[in-house]
């Protein structure tokens, strides 16, 4: 059986979270099996991640997820600050 | 159609879009820019979006609620700099009669504020800017965005 050594994500910020990591978007290598918690705790080791809230928004390939949702390699996980449509 | 806008929205157009002979009751709703947040005077404002994911979601809105209710709905959502009392979002919703037109409409603006990726930037009076949230963000987990 064939495993990949990690899982490449491609994580998207907006808005304000942008701002505070100075980035809008980040390719993550994540252990496989990782999880939306993994990589938003990849995000917080970052400058300025510390600063993110303790669980943000995300959106895992355009569709809301929660935290503990499985990430696959080439997943686009979006990390959405609070939303202000309307 | 695609849901975004960078034009200024056209609410007879939406209703046109949805109007036909068998609707009798066509409910819209129109947001606009206000002049005041937080007791502040606000000058003009910037919406941005997670576009891919936004024109997703506001379908998967359109799907469900024309499913849930029979009618048709048109949605449109403006983003770039709008100035005071400029149209953000307009919905109209067509149905054979008014209560699944209104309760239709009303769950499209609700779902959209609550499941859409958007974000606004006010620039006040006094020439600060500041990105404008709800506060804690819910939690949205579940496919098609129910917690």
């Amino acid at each position: 059986m064939v495993t990949t050594a990690s899982t490449t994500v491609h994580i998207l910020l907006f808005a304000s979270y942008a701002e505070r990591l100075g980035l809008e978007r980040i390719d993550a290598a994540l252990r496989p099996g990782a999880t939306v918690a993994d990589a938003l705790a990849y995000l917080r080791a970052l400058p300025g991640g510390a600063e993110l809230p303790a669980r943000p928004l995300c959106a895992r390939n355009l569709a809301h997820v929660g935290a503990d949702a499985a990430l696959a390699d080439g997943d686009e996980l979006a990390v959405l600050p609070p939303l202000a449509g309307g | 159609m695609p849901f975004l806008s960078d034009t200024p929205l056209d609410l007879a157009g939406l209703i046109a879009e949805v109007t036909a002979p068998d609707r009798g009751g066509i409910a819209a709703f129109v947001g606009t820019v206000r002049d005041h947040h937080g007791g502040r005077p606000v000058a003009e404002l910037e919406y941005s979006a997670y576009g891919a994911m936004a024109e997703a979601e506001c379908g998967r809105i359109v799907e469900e609620t024309e499913r849930r209710w029979p009618v048709r709905v048109a949605l449109r959502h403006r983003i770039g700099l709008l100035a005071i009392g400029e149209a953000a979002v307009a919905i109209a919703v067509a149905g054979a009669h008014r209560d699944e037109a209104f309760a239709a409409c009303r769950h499209v603006i609700e779902e959209l504020k609550r499941r859409v990726p958007i974000w606004k930037r006010e620039r006040y009076a006094d020439g600060t800017v500041e990105w404008v949230g709800t506060g804690q963000a819910p939690a949205l987990t579940a496919p098609g965005g129910r917690p």
